[in-house]
């Protein structure tokens, strides 16, 4: 009874959040949101056991990814754009799109549920413990590749900003 | 009243929607990349519940790659900005038009 009253509380804070994300004028606003969005989806997936995960999220979207684009609004000192939604027909595409993934996503979880609800009755789901000692023995290939990826994007990131004190 | 893997996959793909929206009509580039990171948010979403309720810990492994990928994309996407900001002083998402060859 618990689990559905925080559900449906943060699912409609998350919802909220986002939509002033996508709608609000001022960039500065809409990162401010976008952080209390992920804080608000951290807390759903602790609702799921999913705890290092939510400290990840915190960590790396809120703290990093946040002040990156925060430093990047007030850097380049930008006015409020100039709102005009010249996207024809953009309430049908998106009704759409939503008819889509729902039904897709409703599929999906009649499959996994026809193949028996199976309560997570591991000891320590989602510890630090267990999702680490998955990550370093049977996920150790995409784990070492994706620090390939960002070694990469910073090598990238240097050539671009270079490249544009140059010109 | 329980809360099954429905309702988080209805959450998931109304916030989905909401970023795709922002993405479709928004004109600032940087909101357009705001907008992105919810898609991706939503995504990680829908990868913990199925996690959750398969009793599998894959899907938070590929939830941290994925983190991971978003990072390094805002990284590069932000340098962007800021190289297209330098060139043409706005970031009007109509100056994008100008890669049309």
């Amino acid at each position: 009874m618990t689990e559905a009253v925080v559900f449906y509380i943060f699912a409609a804070l998350c919802i909220f959040g986002s939509i002033i994300v996508v709608t609000h004028k001022n960039p500065v606003a809409c990162a401010i949101s976008m952080v209390l969005t992920f804080f608000f989806t951290a807390v759903l997936f602790i609702l799921l056991r999913a705890q290092f995960v939510a400290v990840i999220q915190v960590l790396v979207y809120a703290g990093a990814i946040i002040v990156l684009f925060l430093f990047t609004v007030m850097f380049l000192n930008i006015k409020e754009e100039a709102m005009e939604f010249d996207a024809k027909n953009i309430a049908k595409k998106v009704t759409f799109l939503f008819v889509i993934i729902a039904v897709t996503g409703f599929f999906a979880s009649k499959l996994v549920l026809n193949s028996g609800p199976k309560p997570p009755n591991i000891e320590n789901f989602g510890s630090v413990e267990s999702v680490g000692r998955d990550l370093f023995t049977e996920f150790l290939l995409p784990f070492e590749l994706t620090s390939v990826l960002i070694i990469v994007a910073i090598i990238g990131v240097v050539t671009i900003a270079r490249r544009s004190k140059g010109t | 009243m329980e809360i099954t893997l429905n309702h988080y996959i209805i959450l998931s793909s109304i916030l989905f929607v909401i970023g795709a929206y922002g993405v479709l009509t928004r004109r600032n580039l940087i909101v357009v990349l705001m907008s992105l990171e919810l898609m991706l948010n939503s995504c990680n979403l829908a990868f913990i519940s199925f996690s959750y309720f398969l009793g599998d810990l894959t899907g938070q492994i590929f939830m941290i790659m994925a983190i991971t990928v978003a990072a390094a994309e805002v990284a590069v996407g932000l340098a962007f900005v800021v190289l297209i900001y330098s060139h043409n002083y706005s970031l009007d998402i109509d100056i994008l038009k100008l890669l049309r060859g």
